[in-house]
């Protein structure tokens, strides 16, 4: 029977919390009921980084696209769009200004400004189906390598496209290669580091849900590079989703002879198996993650030796990310040059980036290195919800630093974001706007990373604890402008002087608010204030009398029983045993409770 | 369920798959822990101290040695929520469920922790239950989620 339409429905973790599987038995259900569930076919891909609009889907062929889906919009969508050719214009998305409905995927600015390689396949095809994965061009940059190139071609041509690892650090993927091919001994292993633990971090588990043989293919190129048989990926436990789609693509790639002993037909043998953390984010640093492999407790040790050349078991071991690898069948097929084309001088193709925080498109995108913040932001991003004023973006997760509205025009490349106190890091772009509170972030980051110290050494230890206890001060109206000298002090010396990257990068976020955003501070210290009036001990919740409407909702809901009635049925907040929750706030239908 | 015996046996006796057999016990676990039993079972398997085990275990946050909740509900507190809201949602769920973080209620169906980031911090604020991951967090979200939990026995 002809086909009537082909439907790509997302199933991401996001849309997946957001209720894609019971949209999909409602839209199977109604396409039975219809008569056409035998001349559609609906195929469940991995994200296509519009999480937010989340569960979506694209109809095919005109590329359709609906958002927001819920179980009871399935029948409209199938009478309407699927029987009757009509659009169904309260589900597409709408521009913010225009209030103009976008009916089609390539209507999107979201998707109009992106170049996606690493991505490509990404809310294309079933992750679950290797065919869909061969029939656009998948395994054919392997056959390429296996047929047609050494692995010192293989090495040179990454090389020549500049790549450069995309887990953080940046270092060149074909000079690791390289020393990994020229490292003595002739048991090797290469591994996938996919423990993606960046808070603001997805693009990993996006593609390794999406795209898992793209990371299988990356692997066996580097493993035939490099001379390695076997190959691990480390996987946080927190993605068992990602571990699942990963496991059966390796499982089909094995029946498809792609993966095991003389793989297609030649003398290349290899394989790979999944290792699961345990939650702790340390294992991300690439000596920590050795170690967790090999059944220990997940701490960094002192490099050199690095792991090319002593990593897993002491055996040459080449580390390289999940985007990092999902970059390499593109290069191999397409040229080094083509890959290059994209990007800036120093760093070069395209870079994911997850959206995260106060910006309308929250979700994942891939776009040209040397692009702007700006361009990011606004053009692609949408800017930012409620007509707020932005304020700040923080990039490079935990280690990286937050960078000021003057500095929005600043390409993104490796170079420029270091300039400006920050890093690229993994990816992750966090926008912050008027309401967040430079001190609570710096705050926040360095709690996250105090958390996740492995305790090693002092620097890292103890100079965080002191340092949030400064900023504990700080936040509470208690610090005094010679603290502010103590935190600065205790940053450079806990940066110079740790042993791995948690413990150097750990002080970024507080050094860059408090070089961009010094008046913040200052306000918290010399005048009590919290400007964005996040930081509870220096704000308090008051009922507005004239508005309250007596409905009781903030006395019910407040956990600790301060709010109560006064002579005349009003509502008050007794400030002595509030503890400022910001409940009441929240649930007060009237906004008659305000916040100072 | 599958014996604990089975389960050892599924992987290499190889010290390299701890973490692997920690996890597969303590997922076979109904109440989401490693008993001494199992540790020391798991010592036994890779020959290797007990004490090592415990030290292993004890590193990695997900292991739990001592009984959780039938589901764990494991909130996330990394900067993207904490910007939107997930300190709110950790009050509501303390009153809620009339326990503080890292306590099981009473009827131990449900034990309250905290996580890093999961990773779907376009759909934050977010949080897990065993598996399965919830986004968009609000607190009539997290009553539903709840209902439906308590509903399932
Ligand atoms: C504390 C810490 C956490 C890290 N976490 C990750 C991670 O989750 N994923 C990752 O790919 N790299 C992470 N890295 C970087 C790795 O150590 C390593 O540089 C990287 O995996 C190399 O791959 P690449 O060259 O392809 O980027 C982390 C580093 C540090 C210091
Ligand atoms: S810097 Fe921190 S995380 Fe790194 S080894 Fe030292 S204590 Fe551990
Ligand atoms: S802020 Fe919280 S504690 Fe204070 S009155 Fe409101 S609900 Fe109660
Ligand atoms: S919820 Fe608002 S309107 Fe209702 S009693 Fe409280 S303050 Fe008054
Ligand atoms: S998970 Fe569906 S769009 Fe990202
Ligand atoms: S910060 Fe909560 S899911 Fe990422």
């Amino acid at each position: 029977m002809p086909e009537r339409a082909h439907i790509l429905l997302c199933a991401g973790a996001a849309c997946i919390s957001a209720g894609e599987e019971s949209f999909k038995s409602a839209l199977e259900r109604e396409l039975k009921e219809a008569g056409i569930y035998d001349e559609v076919k609906i195929i469940e891909t991995g994200c296509f980084g519009t999480c937010d609009l989340g569960p979506v889907m694209a109809i095919y062929p005109e590329g359709t696209f609906y958002v927001k889906l819920k179980p009871q919009d399935a029948k409209e969508i199938v009478n309407e769009h699927l029987l009757k050719g009509r659009i169904v214009e309260r589900l597409l998305v709408k521009e913010p200004e225009q209030k103009q409905a976008l009916p089609t995927i390539n209507d999107l600015p979201f998707f109009k400004n992106q170049v996606r390689i690493a991505l490509r396949n990404v809310g294309f095809i079933d992750p679950l189906n290797i065919e869909e994965y061969i029939a656009r061009d998948g395994y054919s940059a392997l056959a390429k390598v296996l047929t047609q190139m050494s692995p010192e071609d293989v090495i040179s041509e990454v090389k020549k496209s500049g790549l450069r690892g995309r887990g953080g650090a940046g270092f060149p993927t074909g000079l690791k290669w390289e020393l990994g091919r020229k490292a003595s001994g002739t048991e090797k292993y290469v591994v996938c580091n996919a423990d993606e633990g960046d808070p603001g971090a997805f693009m990993d588990r996006s593609i390794m849900e999406g795209d898992p043989h793209s990371v299988i293919e990356g692997m066996l190129i580097g493993g035939y590079a490099i001379g390695a048989k076997k190959g691990f990926v480390y996987i946080r436990a927190e993605y068992p989703l990602a571990i699942k789609r990963l496991t059966s693509a390796l499982e089909q790639a094995r029946n498809y002879g792609l993966l095991g002993d003389n793989i297609l037909g030649t003398d290349f043998s290899f394989d790979i198996e999944i290792r699961i953390g345990a939650g702790a984010f340390v294992c991300g640093e690439e000596t920590a993650l050795i170690a967790s492999i090999e059944g220990k407790r997940g701490m960094p040790r002192p490099r050199p030796p690095f792991p090319v050349n002593s990593g897993l078991w002491g055996k040459p071991t080449v580390i390289n990310n999940v985007e990092t690898w999902a970059n390499i069948p593109p290069i191999i097929i397409n040229g080094a040059d083509w890959f290059a084309s994209y990007g800036t001088e120093k760093s070069k193709g395209t870079k994911v980036f997850a959206l995260a925080g106060k910006i309308n498109m929250t979700g994942l995108i891939e776009v040209p290195m040397g692009i702007t913040l700006r361009e990011v932001v606004y053009n692609i991003g949408g800017g930012i919800p409620n007509g707020k004023k932005f304020k700040a973006v923080q990039i490079g997760g935990p280690a990286g630093g937050c960078i000021p509205a003057e500095y929005l025009d600043t390409p993104i490349d490796y170079e420029s974001i270091t300039a400006l106190g920050a890093i690229m890091g993994s990816g992750g772009l966090i926008v912050m706007d008027e309401d967040n509170c430079m001190v609570d972030v710096a705050k926040f980051f360095l709690s996250f990373t105090q958390d996740e110290s492995c305790g090693k050494c002092v620097p890292c230890r103890v100079g965080t604890k002191r340092m949030l206890e400064i900023l504990d001060k700080i936040t509470k109206g208690e610090g005094t402008e010679e603290d502010l000298v103590e935190l600065e002090q205790l940053a450079y010396t806990v940066r110079n002087t740790s042993l791995c990257g948690l413990g150097k990068g750990a002080p970024n976020p507080v050094l860059t608010t408090l070089k961009y955003f010094r008046d913040e501070y200052l306000a918290h210290i010399r005048d009590k204030k919290c400007p964005a009036k996040v930081c509870t001990a220096l704000i308090h919740y008051e009922v507005i009398r004239e508005e309250c409407r007596k409905c009781s909702i903030c006395f019910r809901n407040c956990p600790v029983g301060a709010i109560y009635k006064d002579e005349d049925g009003t509502y008050v907040i007794d400030q002595s045993k509030c503890t400022k929750c910001g409940i009441c706030f929240q649930v007060c239908p009237f906004k008659a409770i305000k916040k100072e | 369920m599958k014996t604990k015996e089975e389960i050892l046996k599924s992987f290499p006796k190889n010290p390299d798959y701890i973490i692997e057999i920690l996890h597969a016990l303590q997922d076979n676990n109904p109440y989401n822990y490693l008993t001494p039993e199992d540790i020391k079972l798991c010592a036994e398997y890779l020959d290797l101290p007990v004490s090592y085990v415990e030290g292993v275990a004890s590193f990695y946050s997900m292991f739990s040695l001592k009984p959780r909740g039938r589901y764990v509900i494991r909130l996330c507190d990394s900067p993207p929520c904490h910007l939107v809201g997930s300190e709110s949602l950790l009050e509501y769920l303390e009153k809620k469920l009339k326990i503080k973080v890292g306590e099981t209620t009473p009827d131990r169906l449900f034990t309250l922790e905290l996580t890093s980031c999961l990773g779907v911090c376009a759909v934050a604020p977010a949080m897990m239950i065993n598996d399965e991951v919830y986004g968009n967090l609000t607190f009539e979200k997290i009553d539903k989620i709840l209902e439906e939990k308590r509903g399932n026995l």
